[in-house]
Parts: structure tokens; C-alpha cells; sequence
């Protein structure tokens, strides 16, 4: 196989960016693909995982690539690899790289449904789906996606419609701001 | 048996089924479960794929109440408990997360609060022959395909859960409830649970080959311990059907509804009427063994 990467894709010190956020060794990768062989999503994905950590070697970013946001975070290839590389890890290191930088807009807007997700629960300490799923069908414009299993999950009452209730807020607030403040960043 | 409790956020929405058979099970089986006061999110995948501080400090706002309280925590949704095992194996091993994170609870945490899954605390605390004691009735030989998904077995260095590759807990449950414990691939195979809503398209091929395949195997259901992996491949069957046209028609139970049933507790209150795929014939054979 061959990787073609132009030279303004690539930035230097990609490598050391990534093991700063996740604590990963990308060096001791050797390409035996054993991430990509058990990829629930290698096959639909146009860059697998295994390309992806060769790619990071020259320096290419990636932080448009589909895998990022295919990926489901199954951990099957960190369990899997032999070099014991976390390569979830890596994924959310670049993720969050992606994030930061807005270089981030995949297909499906799963970065959309993260924000969407934790808003609710830095509002209400635990995740609220009706919210949830407002805030993501408004943001994404996928507003009929789904609708037609909704009077059933309300007939069964499958899904609440209240706010939840009980949790400590004011703890989960305070993590929130102190993330934030920390540079972490939403 | 007096254990501190997580039912997790889901176990008030979408997954109530999951919560209610689980404590129903728990009452039969004389397991005293306390909801740690204030309890809150675990931040799931959402919190991990945006901020490693905030995806540790998130469980770890829980598990510091449940260190107040002196007791094991038990979890019974798969992601809370990968999400508690990642937070106390991040903290105990890293110093500056530790910091870090006790910054941003308000409280320092070593990471020392013993978190297990329900299905631990039913094999090894009560155990399958207690188990097989207290049965009202049996699954009288139906074939189930136990589905374990990601989150219990992996990272198996950090969960510590069973074999991760070919894990055999909720098959020993089955047998014990008499039932026939399908071998069967997939089994720990990703169902995208994580994506359902942002990729969709994804998740139903993903879905598509793991209900195939049990259903290939002769499963007459499928039994779960996670509430994504249990609406996915339950809910999801409706697209699988409308988009591919594979009809499979195979109840998804939680393996605690299917536990509550040979414990004799009612289908309402193991809120069977929640699945979408209707389990009416599994309810039947049990009803009839």
C-alpha cells in the first residue's frame, strides 16, 4: 500500500502533541495491523487504524480523517495490540486536537452530540436524552432522523421526559469550570 | 450482601427495564443495593472523547461519595462501570491525574473504591448454585446467544472482567437458569452503541452482522448487560429490516430480566413491555417450564 501525504498536510511535532495528551508511545508501532484486522469500522472507514498511526509517523495530522468519528470506541485494537499501544488513546487525543483546532466536522456531527450530551449534564449533574437528542436533531438538522420510533419509546415510556433529578450539581458544575479554566476545554 | 449502587443516568430513561429487573433480582436474591445520594453522570463516551481530565473527574465525583459510604460499589450498565474502572486505574497509577482531578472534584480521591459489575457479584458473591436454588422456573433448554459487547471485557488490564477475548459469564447465568449458552461469534464485537444517533448508517451495518449472526446460530434471544448494546440491537432491528430487508425478530433481553423470570418476578415489573422486539415467546417458555 502506499500513503501519498503533501508536504502542507504536515506539521511537524504531531507526534510529540499526541503523547503530551495521551501518555502514548506512537514510536513503537510496527505496522502489523492486527488494530485494523479487528476495526469494527476498518472496512467503511477510508483511513483504518493502523494507516492512521503510519501517517502520524510523517507527520500528517489527520485531524479531518473519518476515522476519528467512526471510530465507536470499542478498544478493540488497544486490546489487541501486541506492542501494547493505547491507539483508543490516540483517537481521542486527536479528537480533542480536532476539536480545539475546528477542524472537525465529520459526517454525522458526533462532536455536535458530545457537546450536546454534556450539556446536559453539566446542567442537570446526570445526562438528560430529551436534551440530548433536541440539541443535537436542532444543531445537526437531522430532525426527522429517528422520529418515527418516538411514539413507541413514549408509549413504553422509554424514554423520560422529565428532567432528571437528585444529583449533586453543584460538583459537576465546578468539574465543568474547572476543566475549562484548566485549558482542557470543551 | 449490602453493596453501594450505580444505576447510571440511562437507568432513568431509556434503559428503566435494566434498573427494575436488576433490583428485582437483587430482592429475590437477598442483595441489599444502596444509591449512593447525589450520584451523577459518569460522562460515558461523550466525556472520554472530549477531555481526559474531565472523563476521570466525572466518575470519580461518584466514587468519592461511595468512599464516604465504606461499601464495594456495584454497577450494573457497562459503560458506568468501564468509565469507574478507567477513573480509579488513571488515578492510582498517575499522580498528576490524581491532582488534578482532586482539583477539579473539590476532594482528593486515591482511586481505591472496589467497583464491580452486577454479573460478579451474582456469579461470585451469590454464585451459580444459590442461584440455581432460588429458580421458580427455567429457561427449559432455550438457546441464548450471550452478546458482552466492549465495554465489560476491554481494557481487560483496567476491567479485570472475565476472559476478554471469549468472556463466559452471562453463559454460565444461562446454564444455571437451564438454558443452552449458544457458541456463537460476535460476541464481543462493537455494536456502536456510541454512535446510534451521529452515524447511524454505521451502527445498522454493525448491528445488522451481530443479530445475523446469533440468528444464524439458532438463538431464540439474545442476552445483554449493557442498556447501549440493549437498545441497539434491539431498536435498531426495526432499520436493519426497513434498510436491508433482514428480518430477524429476536428479542434482546437484559440478562437480569431474563433471571427475574426464573426467579418468578411478574414481566411488568421486570419491564419487559419496554423492549421493542417482543420477548412474548421467551415470557411463554418460561412461564411454561
Amino acid at each position: 500500500m502506499t500513503i501519498t501525504i503533501s508536504r502542507d498536510k504536515c506539521t511537524r511535532g504531531i507526534l510529540t502533541k499526541v503523547r503530551e495528551i495521551s501518555g502514548v508511545d506512537l514510536s513503537k508501532c510496527y505496522q502489523c495491523k492486527k488494530c485494523t484486522s479487528g476495526c469494527p469500522v476498518s472496512s467503511m472507514a477510508k483511513c483504518p487504524p493502523s494507516e492512521m498511526m503510519r501517517r502520524l509517523h510523517l507527520g500528517d495530522e489527520l485531524l479531518s480523517s473519518d476515522i476519528l468519528w467512526m471510530c465507536v470506541s470499542c478498544e478493540t485494537c488497544s486490546a489487541r495490540c501486541p506492542m501494547g499501544i493505547d491507539v483508543a488513546a490516540v483517537m481521542d487525543a486527536l479528537r480533542k486536537l480536532a476539536v480545539q483546532r475546528r477542524a472537525a466536522k465529520p459526517e454525522g456531527n458526533a462532536p455536535l452530540f458530545n457537546r450536546a450530551f454534556l450539556k446536559t449534564v453539566q446542567a442537570f449533574g446526570r445526562t438528560y436524552d430529551m436534551a440530548m437528542i433536541a440539541g443535537y436533531k436542532l444543531g445537526s438538522g437531522k430532525l426527522l432522523a429517528d422520529t418515527e420510533k418516538f411514539p413507541a419509546m413514549l408509549r413504553k415510556r422509554k424514554i423520560a421526559l422529565l428532567p432528571p433529578r437528585g444529583a449533586d450539581r453543584k460538583t459537576v458544575r465546578r468539574i465543568f469550570k474547572k476543566t475549562k479554566e484548566d485549558g482542557a476545554g470543551q | 450482601m449490602k453493596y453501594a449502587y450505580f444505576p447510571g443516568c440511562s437507568a432513568e430513561s431509556t434503559a428503566r427495564d435494566m434498573h427494575q429487573s436488576a433490583l428485582a433480582v437483587a430482592e429475590k436474591l437477598g442483595i441489599q443495593l444502596v444509591e449512593p445520594k447525589g450520584w451523577t453522570c459518569c460522562g460515558a463516551t461523550a466525556g472520554h472523547q472530549t477531555d481526559r481530565t474531565l472523563a476521570v473527574a466525572l466518575p470519580a465525583a461518584t466514587l468519592v461519595k461511595v468512599q464516604d459510604m465504606g461499601l464495594d460499589l456495584v454497577v450494573n450498565c457497562a459503560a458506568c462501570y468501564n468509565r469507574m474502572k478507567v477513573a480509579n486505574h488513571e488515578i492510582a497509577g498517575n499522580r498528576q491525574v490524581r491532582v488534578k482531578v482532586a482539583e477539579a472534584v473539590g476532594r482528593d480521591y486515591d482511586g481505591s473504591v472496589k467497583v464491580r459489575h452486577l454479573l460478579e457479584v451474582l456469579l461470585d458473591d451469590v454464585g451459580t448454585e444459590a442461584i440455581r436454588k432460588t429458580l421458580h422456573s427455567s429457561l427449559a433448554g432455550m438457546k441464548v446467544a450471550s452478546y458482552y459487547g466492549c465495554l465489560l471485557v476491554r481494557p481487560s488490564e483496567v476491567t479485570g472482567f472475565d476472559d476478554p477475548e471469549n468472556p463466559s459469564s452471562l453463559d454460565r447465568l444461562v446454564a444455571a437458569m437451564g438454558g443452552t449458552a449458544l457458541e456463537w461469534p460476535h460476541r464481543v464485537e462493537c455494536c456502536g452503541g456510541g454512535l446510534s444517533m451521529s452515524r447511524t448508517d454505521v451502527v445498522v451495518n454493525l448491528t445488522d452482522s451481530i443479530v445475523g449472526m446469533a440468528k444464524l446460530a439458532g438463538a431464540d434471544c439474545i442476552a445483554v448487560s449493557c442498556p447501549m448494546c440493549q437498545i441497539n440491537l434491539d431498536m435498531r432491528q426495526l432499520d436493519i429490516a426497513k434498510s436491508k430487508g433482514n428480518r430477524y425478530d429476536l428479542p434482546v433481553l437484559y440478562i437480569t430480566q431474563l433471571l427475574g423470570l426464573c426467579l418468578g418476578v411478574g414481566p411488568q415489573r421486570l419491564g419487559l413491555n419496554k423492549l421493542m422486539i417482543s420477548p412474548a415467546k421467551v415470557v411463554q417458555a418460561v412461564a411454561a417450564a
